[in-house]
């Protein structure tokens, strides 16, 4: 029996981090969403956008600091698979609008038909490329 | 002021909840990913727990506005095009071959470790391209 108390711990903190963000300033916690406008020329109304992204930046020292095992991870890729992969996670969350977090968590939420296909398509593919790298 | 409060505590939560679900171990979700192998099946209560929490708040929680702000922000697009299809197989090409998506990506660059700003530049250097396509 795999551990799965974090996880379901973890996922309704993810769960009430996007509801609070919802209710409190009517948006949607699409972290690839929000990650492509730091491209963009910094206006006032993009500010929460900011204010995300160093809140996850936040979390994440806060996580080191109380536990410093928690982010010690490395990626066992060679460099030349870390920027295909990046250039992939990037390129293809902008054309389909979304990442694990937009469509994934609060698209499924909203029981969106994009969001559902998305996800599946997303998850599918994954598991066929952790398929495939096995093989080789 | 209130409005930008409410957007870094969203970030530093959902940050905090990535990291103690397991979202931001490669290996996890590569191991989650693989399901013709050793499947660690543990991750998909990370999204049962987020979206069920989202879910009631989407479902029970009417209101008309936000606490903060004008209205709610929610996405306008419909139909299933090309465009989300082939997106989110990129996406999960890449998130099968580094185990990272963009939230988990952003979070683990607090390690200071040389793998995700590597894997954070290429991203963005993807969103960047995405850009110049002009593809709306």
């Amino acid at each position: 029996m795999e551990n799965v108390i974090n996880p379901l711990l973890g996922g309704i903190i993810i769960g009430v981090a996007s509801s609070i963000l919802f209710i409190g300033v009517g948006k949607i916690s699409g972290i690839s969403s929000i990650l492509a406008h730091l491209l963009n020329k910094p206006t006032s109304i993009d500010v929460w956008k900011y204010l995300f992204i160093i809140g996850l930046l936040s979390g994440g020292f806060l996580s080191i600091y109380l536990y410093p095992e928690a982010n010690t991870f490395v990626l066992e890729n060679s460099v030349l698979e870390i920027i295909v992969a990046g250039l992939f996670v990037g390129f293809g969350t902008r054309l389909g609008s979304g990442c694990t977090s937009g469509h994934g968590v609060c698209g499924i939420s909203r029981l969106s038909k994009r969001s559902i296909t998305a996800t599946a398509i997303f998850m599918l593919f994954g598991i066929i490329t952790v398929a495939v790298k096995g093989v080789f | 002021m209130a409005y930008n409060i409410i957007s870094f505590i969203s970030g530093v939560l959902f940050s905090v909840g990535l990291v103690i679900s397991g979202m931001t171990n490669p290996k996890k979700v590569i191991g989650f990913l693989d399901i013709f192998g050793e499947w660690d099946y543990s991750l998909a209560f990370v999204m049962i727990g987020a979206i069920l929490v989202n879910f009631l708040v989407f479902t029970f929680v009417k209101k008309e506005t936000p606490v903060c702000g004008d209205g709610f922000s929610l996405p306008t697009k419909s139909s299933i095009d090309w465009k989300l299809i082939t997106g989110s197989a990129l996406f999960g090409i890449g998130w099968g071959i580094v185990g990272i998506c963009p939230g988990p990506g952003i979070v683990n660059l607090t390690s200071l470790s040389s793998d995700f700003v590597l894997f954070v530049g290429s991203m963005m250097t993807g969103m960047f391209i995405f850009k110049l396509t002009g593809i709306k």
